[in-house]
């Protein structure tokens, strides 16, 4: 078997003396969606976090595309260009329009010229059906559009893996449909994704497995007909319980 | 003679006006080139210091925050005199001018630091994360992902306090610089007649209107970018 992209190890994090993460093994092979459910504060966001080291883990150690990213002599920088983060809030940049948001780390950590920059951030924003939006301005775009511009973002730089931060909790419902149909369509383009979602018919449709996190641990962890239908573990059972009532 | 010629005699009396004028002109260009040199060395400091603040080092904060405060409690006229007064005891004599400018600036520093404090504190944490995470270092988000944010936020109140620092460039009659209201009053005791200090006045509202009208302008035109 190939060597997973993503490989953590006993990941730990406090925050103080709040123990968030309690020893979280995680391994996602290329090509895999894994899907991480849980209850708030149950610590997916955290451990998403962990990956690209936005957070950084108390304890550990974190393999992303054999780059060891708790080793003190990794350049962080370099190894974030290979692991894409979209976050609930999509965080575009402001003053800088669809096109600008993509072309800003292309051109300062990835080095290309104005022109071939601009080239490949029409294509991603292209392929996420926003080329026509290129010179809009966030406020000038609807959630989803801003959203599906910060997954052009990160794609651009041609990642391994793509971490996803609850990318349609902030959308209204109508929505939420066109971000979920990039997501697919990068699912079906081969990309490695880390899902902290509760879009449980895009799980049931397209994760390859499921993580049900609840209090720092992985409770448990199966293909989603296991998890969502017959749940072998008392907190999972509850937790897809509430969640599928509404 | 009637009221009124009384008082154009008193206060605007041609005569004394037209021979004073030179004086109050030379005056005018002092303190023109004063302030722009206040203007560029306060904010530039200021804006040094708070990218300094912004590395999250904690004694150099403590130390930031301790001369930030200093010089935004004492009253500008106290740092002229301390500094002109009190630097000769240290072997160092700077002259009137000098001594204005770095007062001056130094306060205008304390000031502009806070605002561009407040402003980088005010652009939210998810935009330094959305820059980290796509590789970008700490300084390349710092000047192309926060600090246009954060300046666009401190435009307004930064433009108010400029204006209020480089009038303060009155202040530095006390210590014999020769700008506007120095070269108004000691024309004033010469000619025994106020007529001069309308002019110094006149002299201040041809520098300063257009400063307040463009920092208003200034200020609308970022307003409305939102």
């Amino acid at each position: 078997m190939i060597a997973p992209i993503v490989e953590a190890h006993a990941v730990h994090k406090y925050f103080g003396t709040h123990h968030v993460l309690k020893g979280i093994d995680l391994a996602v092979a290329e090509r895999e969606l894994v899907f991480v459910i849980g209850p708030s504060g149950s610590g997916k966001s955290t451990l998403l976090r962990c990956l690209n080291r936005l957070e950084e883990p108390s304890s550990g150690s974190i393999m992303v595309d054999g780059i060891d990213l708790l080793d003190r002599r990794t350049d962080i920088n370099h190894a974030r260009q290979r692991i894409g983060m979209v976050f609930q809030s999509f965080n575009l940049y402001p003053h800088m329009t669809a096109l600008g948001n993509v072309t800003l780390a292309l051109r300062k950590v990835a080095g290309k010229r104005r022109a071939e920059a601009d080239a490949i951030a029409q294509a991603a924003l292209a392929r996420v059906g926003l080329a026509d939006r290129a010179g809009h301005y966030p406020n000038q775009l609807s959630g989803g559009q801003q959203q599906r511009v910060a997954i052009a973002r990160a794609i651009a730089l041609e990642p391994r893996v793509m971490l996803f931060d609850e990318p349609t909790s902030a959308l209204d419902p109508e929505l939420v449909g066109g971000v979920l149909a990039v997501m697919r369509e990068l699912r079906e383009s081969g990309m490695t994704m880390v899902v902290v979602s509760h879009e449980m018919g895009f799980a049931r449709a397209a994760a390859d497995r499921v993580l049900f996190m609840d209090a720092g641990l992985v409770v448990e962890q199966g293909p989603p007909e296991q998890i969502f239908a017959a749940p072998r573990e008392e907190r999972t059972r509850a937790f897809i319980g509430q969640i599928q009532r509404h | 003679m009637s009221g009124w010629d009384r008082f154009a005699d008193t206060f605007l009396n041609t005569a004394v006006m037209a021979k004073y004028l030179p004086a109050i002109i030379d005056g005018f260009f002092l303190t023109v080139g004063l302030a722009a040199l206040v203007v560029v060395t306060g904010i530039a400091a200021g804006l040094v210091l708070a990218l300094l603040r912004s590395l999250g080092v904690r004694p150099l904060n403590w130390l930031i925050i301790f001369v930030v405060d200093l010089f935004r409690a004492l009253p500008p006229l106290v740092v002229i005199v301390l500094l002109y007064f009190g630097l000769p005891s240290a072997g160092f004599s700077p002259d009137a001018f000098s001594t204005t400018w770095a007062s001056l600036s130094l306060v205008l520093m304390a000031f502009a630091e806070e605002i561009f404090w407040a402003g980088i504190t005010a652009v939210p944490r998810g935009q330094w994360e959305a820059s980290r995470s796509t590789g970008l270092t700490f300084w390349q988000t710092l000047s192309s992902v926060v600090l246009p944010q954060a300046i666009r936020l401190t435009i307004p109140p930064l433009t108010n306090r400029t204006i209020a620092i480089t009038k303060g460039t009155a202040l530095g009659s006390v210590i014999g610089l020769s700008e506007i209201l120095s070269q108004a009053s000691s024309a004033m005791s010469l000619s025994f007649n106020p007529s001069p200090l309308m002019l110094g006045a006149a002299a201040y509202l041809v520098l300063f209107l257009p400063v307040v009208v463009l920092g208003r302008w200034i200020e609308t035109k970022f307003a409305w970018q939102r």
